[in-house]
């Protein structure tokens, strides 16, 4: 099992299928897509939510769950098909969402397997009601185990704080959060670990947080092995097939400007069900030939400060406490740390945040974060207004497919500011 | 009561008239695997709207903390939203549960959102949870304005805290 990032860039899917021959072919068919990649074995909500028995239930009966119920399976069952599929060039990562991961983490180094994601914070806050330091306590011991099990450095560890719920978070937060996981996982042992971030709403303002993130993770991981991977947009996806891949093709656009090592794809199925293989195997080529040809783009620089209200946030959060663990329990029970829209009980939510007029994520009040908030005037938040928020990008890309239809430049939806993200010539690439 | 903690989306920094969610008229919730929350935060944005008051159970809701909340407030409606394609799995079950409770009180209970790994559900399955005790399944077809139809039919106030 390789290292998960190196020499080429690597587009990535995720999947998980509850039968396993179906999540063997699934994983067959990626490595064969002739780009480059890595399998992902993505698992069930039983199996993330600690209900094993639901999961083995599910699977005497022969329902098909959301993804692959690897406890429920067992190690033996899960080693004989990665073994069939994996190689040196082909690691599989698993991909689960999960507060309490230790019997995953003990299945799956169990299986042969030692590439994962998530975080105490990540993978708590959004999801669930876990305690914040339930969460703590075991991702800690959890990641104690898996760093012991596998000798040489050998484990990945991603952080998914780039991404939290998705949607409406602005970048300075995510980039502190997934830098925060980051040395988190450092301070347990781990040597080889990648930093997430999610596109967003606007293509400049992402460049500019790709930037921050990667000038941080220098700062505060420089003396292990790191790299950054970007999610395809994770919120309300273009429903037409056309400003789908618009989006996908723009995330690996500026996956490659920025210089980022790995991308997690979405397709074009994404705004309907769970896709099928083969649309994730063109997903996955989509994205690779769209970075092939657009590469290189000279977009403006843009500084509105990302890198400078992240660092504050990282250097607040861990002037709070003794080890990483504790000084981000401790950001969050006085807000320092406070995640836009998150429910759960351990989240001040006092903040608030949306999209501007200029189509950028903003603050509209930043509560105990030591952050400053933008100026101008707050609008209030109905049902009406946040959908408004959580459709923009799909309404973007899904009036621009409906106008534009080929290369004639940037399409505009109605009444929005135009962003220039629109990519140029990905349908007549070769 | 047995954590039943509702979660305010937030009312002191965006006022939103509503009454003390100490009294909610409307439990909200999903089903116990599915960690998705938008779907939570916008319907109790219109749930509220409505005039209603809200009891929101956030992400992945332990059947227990819905059963304790249900029969807490006697809620003039229940609101089931999943998203995650695990509802049909779930859903008999958490409802034939409280449907059995002989202090639930007269409230509606609806489910919607996407039910099913596919999406979509059968004009079976569909009968199936109306037979579980679903009074109104909403479908992946069932947009938000026709929930906000369904809305005008359902008195705000009524819910009756337990003696």
């Amino acid at each position: 099992m390789g290292p998960i990032a190196r020499e080429e860039r690597r587009w990535q899917t995720r999947m998980g299928f509850s039968d396993p021959s179906e999540m063997e072919a699934g994983l067959r068919a990626v490595s064969m897509s002739s780009v480059p990649t890595l399998g992902t074995i993505t698992l069930d909500s039983f199996t993330r939510t600690n209900q094993h028995d639901l999961a083995r239930q599910a699977v005497r009966e022969g329902r098909r769950l959301n993804g692959y119920p690897l406890v429920a399976l067992g190690a033996e069952r899960t080693r004989e098909l990665v073994d069939r599929v994996s190689g040196d060039g082909f690691p599989v990562q698993v991909r689960h969402g999960s507060a309490r991961p230790y019997d995953i983490f003990e299945v799956m180094v169990a299986a042969g397997l030692t590439a994962t994601e998530g975080g105490p914070v990540s993978y708590c806050l959004p999801y669930g009601r876990v305690p914040l330091r339930v969460s703590f306590a075991e991702w800690e011991r959890s990641v104690r185990m898996l760093v012991a099990a596998v000798p040489g450095g050998g484990v990945h560890l991603e952080s998914f704080g780039g991404c939290m719920l998705g949607q409406l978070c602005p970048p300075d937060l995510l980039i502190a959060l997934t830098v925060l996981e980051g040395i988190f996982f450092r301070s347990l042992g781990a040597r080889d670990v990648s930093l997430s971030y999610a596109q967003q709403t606007d293509d400049l303002q992402d460049r500019e947080a790709l930037r921050a993130l990667r000038a941080l993770a220098g700062e505060y991981l420089g003396d292990i092995d790191w790299h950054v991977v970007v999610y395809t947009y994770m919120g309300l996806f273009p429903t037409t097939p056309s400003g789908a891949m618009h989006l996908l093709a723009d995330s690996a656009i500026l996956t490659a400007d920025a210089g980022c090592e790995r991308m997690i794809v979405k397709t074009a199925a994404e705004a309907h069900r769970i896709p099928t293989v083969r649309e994730n195997v063109e997903a996955l080529q989509l994205a690779d030939r769209a970075a092939r040809v657009v590469g290189n783009v000279r977009s403006p620089v843009v500084d509105e400060g990302i890198y400078e209200r992240a660092l504050t946030l990282v250097t607040k959060t861990l002037e709070g406490g003794a080890s990483p663990a504790e000084a981000m329990l401790r950001a969050f029970r006085s807000g320092r740390l406070d995640v836009p829209y998150c429910l759960h009980p351990d989240n001040a939510n006092r903040c608030r945040s949306g999209v501007d007029d200029r189509g950028r994520l903003v603050w509209f009040d930043t509560g105990s974060m030591p952050i400053p908030a933008a100026r101008g005037s707050r609008p209030t938040l109905t049902s009406s207004s946040l959908l408004d928020m959580l459709s923009f990008v799909r309404r973007r890309f899904d009036g621009q497919a409906a106008e534009a239809g080929g290369l004639t430049g940037v399409g505009q939806a109605p009444g929005e500011p135009s962003t220039g993200r629109m990519a140029r010539g990905v349908s007549d690439a070769s | 009561m047995l954590g039943t903690e509702c979660l305010p989306l937030d009312s002191a920094v965006d006022p939103v008239p509503t009454g003390s969610v100490d009294d909610p008229t409307v439990v909200l919730a999903t089903i116990s695997s599915d960690a998705h929350s938008w779907n939570l935060v916008v319907l109790q944005l219109l749930l509220e709207e409505a005039g209603h008051t809200v009891c929101n159970l956030g992400p992945c809701t332990p059947p227990a903390d819905l059963i304790a909340a249900c029969l807490d407030y006697t809620p003039a409606l229940i609101v089931l939203s999943s998203v995650n394609g695990h509802g049909l799995l779930e859903l008999p079950e958490v409802v034939r549960t409280l449907r059995r409770q002989p202090r639930l009180g007269g409230g509606i209970l609806v489910a919607g959102g996407k039910l099913t790994t596919s999406g979509g559900l059968s004009a079976t399955e569909i009968g199936s949870l109306r037979a579980d005790g679903v009074d109104r399944v909403f479908t992946d077809g069932d947009t938000l304005a026709s929930f906000s139809r369904f809305l005008r039919g359902v008195p705000v106030g009524g819910g009756q805290a337990a003696r």
